[in-house]
């Protein structure tokens, strides 16, 4: 331990109420915001597929994960099923529901040339008419689940790892890695890369556009459904509170590169590691403007991102 | 018509909506009317931006508010009357609207969007830890009980609101119709192309984010007086942004007439569904609608009449 003291000593000072225990303090911050970032990786890698490779610019994404949460609600407080099983059992669901969306876009907008402006408003209305269906529904009372890992904590030394983080971390690096390897190592997963890049290339291969491009966004909607029951593991919930993943997500779709699933994991990481210090210093009532402020800057110095394509 | 004919016209309509308003004798027409009103003026200024030149603003609530919290900073510092309060309000968020369009002046569409909302997020972070306006605890604005001439408070502020969207309107339809509206249609069909033929897009794109952002200040100005206590939730709600492109989507966004139409239909709509039913019901109204409109009928009220009267031209 004496060693962790010189070297606390030799920290610069970051808080005021943080000195002297400022590197306990500081690791600890930074493994709530790795384990944080990877929850936010869940949240944006939907959008990450439907906004950075297939140029759809789904602002509604935080609305389905909102959506999974509180179905994944409904059915733990009914039958007391694990938050995580019940969003892997509910995946085919939102994949339909994401294909359904997909076609609605396609026939009223992409079809017709206009899917930039009008788009981007039956997104928004979409967004907008899922919190007020939930509110009505369920009003604006705070909901949560229960299951075992949400309370108790890990230590290892002088770190805390909170089950009730820790959990959506791996879930979520899983999810990750299992996307990332189907985009890689698949025909299908293949295309949908392909599929931003040259439409006519894709056709000449035997494939249709439309149909990857619906099975891409479809996808997309159903990691909404595993982000989701991590979102109410992770904290109770309320309809409006997907407003707040907005930003963020799109910062970190933005901040990674477009289209780049390593980047979004980067990005992911970076934002979550940020917010905590931000929280864990200044305050939590400035980490959202943080991770806008990020999410402006990048956009306005380097739109390209950190792994742009 | 001539913009001053206009301008006087649409004084001469406002000048019977009062007359007929005060006849009902009922306050509450004018607590209602002013909502409307308020809604015309962030519809219009939103299409200013978004209808004119493409680019989708989602933060108009941020516009409005921070019209709104710079009431409340010269009502500590130093009280103004409302109508030269609105003026402050037009300038502050003028300049954010500048800011914005300096800030996002290479985004695509999308982007810009995007970068919309995050300038919501980082002004209310801002006013909420800001406690000289009141934080996160909110502010309380006195007014006073009545005003001389008219009586009522609320028939002053309905009056100043009435005003300030005849003017927004024919600030409007004179930028449609002008040198400067060309240049934004030209945008918003093809910005690359507009840009090889030698018209200055970024200026352009400049002018209508502070005239739009200047607009929205201008209608969230009053609004600390109209409802007494002002807290950042209450001015930054997405309502407003939802609103503002609802309406002139629904109304169509090519034409100065169409928010107007959007915006009194809705408004109208939203009022009397906030009676009969609940604040929610008339959200969720506007939410299926702006959905329905964009899929069924891209161009709006105003699209659906011009193509009804060509159809019967033929």
């Amino acid at each position: 331990m004496a060693s962790f003291n010189e070297r606390a000593a030799t920290l610069p000072c970051l808080g005021t109420p943080a000195c002297g225990m400022s590197y306990d303090l500081l690791i600890n911050a930074i493994v709530a915001g790795l384990l944080l970032g990877g929850f936010y990786v869940a949240v944006t890698i939907g959008l990450s597929i439907s906004f950075g490779i297939l140029d759809i610019v789904n602002i509604a994404h935080p609305a389905f994960i909102i959506l999974g949460a509180y179905v994944v609600y409904i059915v733990n407080s009914q039958f007391g099923l694990d938050p995580i099983l019940v969003a892997v059992v509910m995946l085919p669901v939102f994949y339909a529901l994401g294909a359904g969306v997909y076609q609605v876009y396609f026939l009223s907008f992409e079809r017709r040339g206009q899917a930039a402006l009008r788009g981007l408003a039956f997104f928004f209305g979409l967004l907008f008419v899922n919190e007020v269906a939930l509110i009505l529904v369920f009003g604006v009372d705070y909901r949560y689940v229960t299951a075992p890992y949400i309370g108790p904590s890990l230590r290892l030394g002088p770190i805390d790892f909170p089950l009730r983080m820790l959990i959506p971390f791996l879930t979520a690096m899983v999810m990750f890695a299992a996307i990332q390897l189907f985009l890689s190592r698949t025909f299908i997963g293949r295309a949908i890369k392909a599929v931003s890049q040259d439409q006519l290339a894709l056709r000449l291969m035997g494939a249709d556009p439309t149909r990857i491009k619906r099975i891409a966004f479809a996808l997309s909607i159903a990691t909404a459904s595993i982000a989701g029951a991590l979102l109410i593991i992770i904290q109770p919930i309320e309809p409006s509170i997907g407003r707040e993943f907005i930003g963020r997500a799109f910062a970190i779709c933005v901040l990674g590169g477009m289209g780049s699933l390593p980047g979004t994991i980067v990005a992911g990481l970076l934002l979550g590691v940020v917010e905590s210090l931000t929280a864990t210093f200044h305050g939590p009532s400035w980490s959202p403007a943080i991770s806008f402020g990020f999410l402006l800057i990048t956009l306005a110095v380097r739109p390209a991102g950190l792994m742009g394509r | 018509m001539k913009t001053w004919t206009f301008f006087l016209a649409g004084l001469a309509v406002g000048a019977l909506t009062f007359g007929a308003a005060r006849l009902t004798g009922n306050d509450y027409v004018f607590f209602a009317g002013y909502v409307v009103l308020q809604s015309v003026v962030l519809a219009t200024a939103w299409n200013i931006l978004g209808g004119y030149t493409g680019y989708v603003n989602f933060g108009s609530s941020a516009f409005f508010a921070v019209g709104a919290y710079t009431t409340v900073f010269f009502y500590k510092t130093f009280p103004m009357p409302v109508p030269l309060l609105v003026l402050c309000g037009g300038v502050v968020s003028g300049i954010i609207g500048l800011g914005m369009g300096y800030l996002t002046l290479r985004l695509r569409g999308a982007f810009f969007a995007i970068a919309t909302i995050a300038l919501l997020v980082v002004l209310q972070t801002l006013i909420v830890n800001w406690t000289y306006v009141g934080g996160s605890r909110g502010a309380y604005i006195i007014r006073p009980q009545s005003v001389p001439l008219l009586g009522s408070y609320i028939q002053y502020l309905f009056l100043i609101m009435l005003t300030l969207a005849v003017v927004a309107v024919t600030c409007a339809r004179l930028i449609e119709r002008s040198q400067l509206g060309f240049g934004f249609a030209a945008i918003r069909d093809d910005e690359m192309a507009a840009e090889a033929s030698g018209v200055p897009t970024l200026k352009l794109k400049l002018i209508a984010t502070t005239i739009s952002g200047a607009f929205m200040g201008m209608a969230g100005a009053p609004f600390p007086y109209y409802i007494s206590y002002l807290q950042p939730s209450s001015a930054f709600v997405l309502d407003y942004s939802v609103n503002a492109i609802a309406m002139s989507m629904i109304g169509g966004t090519s034409t100065w007439l169409g928010p107007v139409i959007g915006a009194l239909l809705l408004g109208t709509l939203q009022q009397v569904a906030s009676v009969t039913a609940s604040p929610a019901v008339n959200l969720l109204i506007v939410g299926l609608l702006l959905i329905f409109f964009v899929i069924v009928a891209p161009n709006g009220i105003v699209g659906l009449a011009q193509s009804l009267r060509a159809r019967m031209r033929r």
